[in-house]
């Protein structure tokens, strides 16, 4: 229950703030149907209303997408599908889904609840994009709603939950800073790219065999 | 962007994500398991989070600008300390900008 409203309200903001961006209703369906994944839409959306570049939005929305790939790899063995119900166990591989099936102390629950939550899910979220988008026509400006806060929050609602070794945090605070520096100099989308280069940096090179270590990645 | 400028970005970017989807159900597990490999995937996952909320907060474009989502934000990270659920979070931030707009902040 819970899951769903937090999915329906979610999906209200990206469906409201995707038209307020520039897309249409039909751009904005199809961008969740197809790629079906929060936090890439959020972004693509976030960088094409601030008037980024096509390559920008793209390899952001990819760069979060990355995240599923790993999903994927922990899921396949558990689903064991085959042919097109492996496109869509693929599909409908998201956080929400993947975080309900292997918390399951079967592998009959885990299935049950990964198509579950995943079938769920989609179908709320695009139901409820489609009700933002069409709303968001019919609001005018998504600032008298706080609708771009509400983005903020939304992204720092996602990011809270990593926080929770030293080097995270100082991978976060690093991006921050790194991004926040890089606004007015570069187009917009490349700041947040860039914040992603540090992370590369710091997950390859952090405690390798030279013994160099990260400040504050204390162990 | 012009209209056929956002389908080819949507098209590309959502057939982009659903391959990485895709790659992560056919590769031979061991490919990935690498340590290195898994650490830093997840801290691409942080650092783009955190970025894209401090660009959501601070940015007007190609500028900086600091106006009510930013105590928005403040109000946000107050209810993730207190452990509030996710769609509260989303609405306090969104009720915190909305308020201080109605009350004539930027």
């Amino acid at each position: 229950m819970s899951v769903s409203l937090a999915t329906g309200l979610y999906g209200i903001s990206l469906g409201a703030l995707a038209v307020v961006a520039g897309l249409s209703v039909p751009q904005a369906m199809v961008l969740s149907l197809l790629m079906f994944s929060g936090g890439s839409q959020f972004a693509l959306v976030g960088i094409v209303g601030a008037g980024g570049t096509a390559l920008s939005a793209v390899a952001t929305a990819g760069l979060l997408g990355v995240r599923n790939a790993f999903y994927g790899v922990q899921l396949s063995p558990l689903l064991a599908v085959r042919s097109w119900r492996r496109v869509l166990a693929a599909h409908l591989t998201i956080d929400e889904s993947t975080a309900v099936a292997t918390v399951q102390p079967t592998v009959r629950a885990a299935r049950v609840g990964f198509w579950c939550t995943g079938v769920g899910v989609f179908v709320l979220w695009n139901l409820f994009v489609l009700l933002g988008a069409l709303a968001g026509n019919a609001l005018g400006d998504p600032k008298k709603y706080g609708l771009d806060a509400a983005a903020s929050a939304a992204f720092l609602a996602l990011l809270w939950p990593r926080l929770v070794t030293p080097v995270t945090r100082w991978v976060a605070a690093s991006a921050v800073v790194v991004a926040v520096v890089l606004v007015p100099v570069v187009p917009s989308g490349v700041p947040v790219l860039a914040a992603a280069v540090v992370a590369v940096a710091v997950g390859w090179f952090r405690g390798d065999r030279t013994g160099r270590r990260v400040p504050g990645a204390a162990r | 962007m012009s209209g056929a400028t956002i389908w080819v970005t949507v098209v590309v970017a959502s057939v982009v994500c659903l391959v990485l989807k895709l790659a992560g159900h056919l590769v031979p597990g061991h490919w990935v398991s690498h340590p290195r490999v898994a650490r830093t995937a997840a801290l691409v996952t942080v650092a783009l989070l955190a970025a894209l909320v401090a660009v959501q907060t601070v940015a007007s474009g190609q500028h900086l600008a600091v106006d009510a989502r930013l105590p928005a934000l403040g109000v946000a990270a107050v209810a993730l300390a207190l452990r509030a659920p996710f769609i509260v979070v989303v609405v306090l931030g969104a009720l915190t900008a909305a308020l201080l707009r109605a009350a004539g902040m930027a």
